[in-house]
């Protein structure tokens, strides 16, 4: 099977600093991809070079199994690449509605055309059957977001990536500062779009969480691809000692004294 | 696993789905009250006050002459609020729309009474320059990233200097050209009040069961008959009300007929076009707004230039109901009353959030604080410290609101 979004042999450097170097990246359709590594790992990078805010240096792009050029967050949203951004990037003093559509706002046909008015009838229509499909709960769609709680303002800033027909989602620490029930609200989220058949890439701190919800675990380390770990075949110690680099030999310490 | 753990969802979500409209509808109202949210209802309260204060210590403040008068003294003022209801929901200010009213009326008055322009062309030339000076502006803004705030207050000192310089030796013009003096000079009586009050309501009655067919088309829950009966009733209790005191004295102004207009297109459009939802979303969140590919420094221009023009329109009323335009045009306290109004009437100076309907009530509240004081002969001292308090007041409440906001956010 091809994957969705593949980046083969990806090198980023910022001054002196080599974020990533040589990295192979992908995820498959309705495949849930965890992506961890330490802080300064390249995590963010790597994402950034996914969702085309950073051009990477080397490597190639590859979207549906052909090269692709991205040349700014433009392109990518375009192939279909959304990014879920850890701030979440919602405006506070509008609704669910007028969130999930910001940027996309439906204008009325007809006459009410020539007033350039929204329809919003049809956005609110589309918002409760998104919102449903996903089984997210909302007191309402017309619910300022600055007062919906944390796990619904992560649902809604997921469910909007949906609204331009994307096919990868990529998810930025989509459970830090979430209590206990929150997080399981996101989680069960992130498994409804994998069952949608969507490719998703979660990066995440908390292992408990990506344990619970990824089918493979992309684990990076000092700018490099330190493993790939199927969830069945792998435990909890093997990814943390591919994290921090126990196992590894003296080529990555020497690495690491060069940084 | 994935159809087994699909399957029991859809049941609570129906069951949570019956049972959250419920407390929502139930504590909606108290909680958004608390929050400082319907401002609007607030400041009806306020107004209503306000009105019963003035009425117990003069008895003339309630009588059809004072209230046409009213009418007329907030008409140029709500106009430049419309202006500033648009800078402040995209979370900027424009501290020039006070200098920029009195220049565009200037050079207008300018043109029309010692170049000989007719009055349609002059009064195009006013709006023209003031769009000018809204493009310049805004576009300072967002080219250099300097604060809103700096650049007008550069723009208010000046344009204070253009506009000595466009009124020239004399310092003065007066007004004659008949169509402008008939702007605030035109007052409708009788029927053509009542048919005007009658077209107001016939419109909202429709645009209200326009937008109920609707959501009833695409299947959403709409407002029920009762409720969009009781809607219409409200709106037309107000309308035919206003015109039956005013018929009582000279009639309905013309000024105050253009102002209300100006204040439901604008409100039309930053509720319900693209544009006006970009702005709100520009002042929610400029950077939420950028990502979702927004061109958030178009709309700033845009509304800036909006801003400036709706100043231009203002100062041309106030030219025409004050026949002349001269050094002090736009200048003393109309900046600060313009900006007042809106705010009292719960439009935040944080940005996204206030209605153009507050650049209307706020000017309502504010014009008979200061008619009802000159009617009991205040001097200016206490004119002055009573408006300034109730701003401040106003801003300490829309100030706590977003606290409180901000607390209930982050739980």
């Amino acid at each position: 099977m091809t994957p969705l979004l593949a980046l083969h042999g990806v090198s980023k450097r910022f001054g002196a600093v080599q974020a990533l170097s040589g990295v192979d990246f992908d995820v498959r359709a309705g495949e849930v991809v965890g992506l961890v590594g330490d802080n300064g790992a390249g995590k963010s990078t790597l994402v950034k070079v996914m969702s085309g805010i950073y051009l990477a240096d080397q490597g190639e792009y590859r979207f549906d199994g052909s090269a692709r050029h991205v040349r700014g967050p433009q392109d990518a949203t375009a192939l279909g690449v959304a990014t879920v951004y850890q701030d979440l990037a919602l405006c506070d003093n509008l609704d669910v509605v007028a969130n999930l559509f910001i940027g996309h706002e439906e204008l009325s046909g007809g006459p009410a055309r020539a007033l350039r008015s929204l329809d919003e009838a049809s956005m609110e229509k589309q918002a409760a059957e998104l919102l449903k499909t996903l089984t997210v709960r909302l007191p309402s769609v017309r619910q300022e977001v600055g007062l919906l709680s944390g796990g619904q303002r992560q649902s809604v800033a997921i469910a909007r990536s949906l609204i331009g027909e994307a096919k990868v989602v990529l998810l930025d620490e989509p459970t830090a500062a979430l209590g206990v029930a929150q997080t399981a609200q996101v989680l069960a989220l992130i498994k409804r779009l994998r069952e949608q058949g969507l490719g998703v890439v979660v990066i995440s701190h908390n292992l408990a969480d990506v344990f619970e919800v990824v089918d493979r675990i992309f684990v990076l380390r000092l700018g490099r691809k330190a493993g790939v770990y199927e969830v069945g075949d792998t435990s909890r110690e093997e990814i943390v000692s591919a994290i921090t680099g126990a196992e590894f030999g003296q080529g990555e310490n020497g690495r690491e004294r060069e940084r | 696993m994935s159809t087994a753990a699909a399957a029991p969802e859809p049941d609570t979500r129906t069951a949570d789905a019956e049972r959250e409209p419920a407390r929502e509808g139930r504590f909606a109202v108290l909680q958004r009250v608390a929050q400082g949210e319907l401002g609007s209802l607030r400041v009806l309260i306020g107004l209503i006050l306000i009105w019963a204060i003035f009425t117990i210590a003069n008895d003339r403040f309630l009588t059809a002459t004072n209230l046409v008068n009213l009418s007329l003294q907030i008409a140029a003022t709500g106009m430049i609020s419309i202006g500033v209801v648009l800078v402040l929901l995209l979370g900027e200010i424009d501290l020039s729309v006070g200098i920029v009213s009195g220049l565009c009326a200037a050079i207008m008055a300018v043109l029309v009474e010692q170049h000989g322009w007719a009055a349609v062309p002059g009064i195009a030339a006013g709006v023209v320059a003031g769009a000018a000076i809204g493009l310049f502006q805004g576009s300072i803004v967002t080219r250099f990233g300097i604060p809103s705030f700096v650049v007008t207050l550069a723009g208010l000192i000046g344009w204070q200097g253009a506009l000595l310089l466009v009124l020239g030796e004399t310092g003065t013009v007066n007004i004659t050209n008949p169509a402008i003096v008939d702007l605030a000079g035109t007052f409708y009586s009788g029927a053509t009040a009542w048919i005007i009050a009658a077209v107001v309501v016939a419109a909202f009655a429709l645009s209200s069961l326009d937008a109920r067919r609707r959501r009833l088309r695409a299947g959403l829950v709409a407002a029920t008959p009762p409720v969009v009966a009781v809607r219409v009733a409200a709106v037309a209790l107000v309308s035919f009300g206003v015109v039956a005191v005013l018929d009582q004295d000279r009639g309905l102004p013309l000024a105050l007929v253009i102002l209300i207009a100006f204040v439901v297109v604008f409100d039309y459009v930053v509720r319900r076009t693209r544009f006006g939802r970009h702005v709100l979303a520009v002042g929610g969140n400029a950077e939420a707004a950028r990502r979702a590919g927004i061109r958030v420094n178009r709309v700033r221009i845009t509304v800036f230039v909006l801003a400036s023009s709706l100043a231009a329109c203002g100062g041309i009323l106030f030219a025409s109901r004050l026949l002349a335009v001269n050094q002090s045009s736009g200048g003393s306290d109309l900046l600060l009353l313009a900006i007042a109004g809106p705010v009292i009437a719960g439009t935040s100076l944080f940005g996204g959030r206030g209605t153009v309907w507050s650049a209307l009530l706020g000017g309502l509240v504010i014009g008979s604080i200061s008619n009802g004081m000159d009617l009991l002969a205040l001097p200016s001292s206490t004119k002055y410290m009573v408006t300034g308090g109730v701003l401040l007041a106003a801003v300490v409440v829309d100030a706590a609101a977003r606290q409180r906001r901000q607390r209930a956010g982050r739980v």
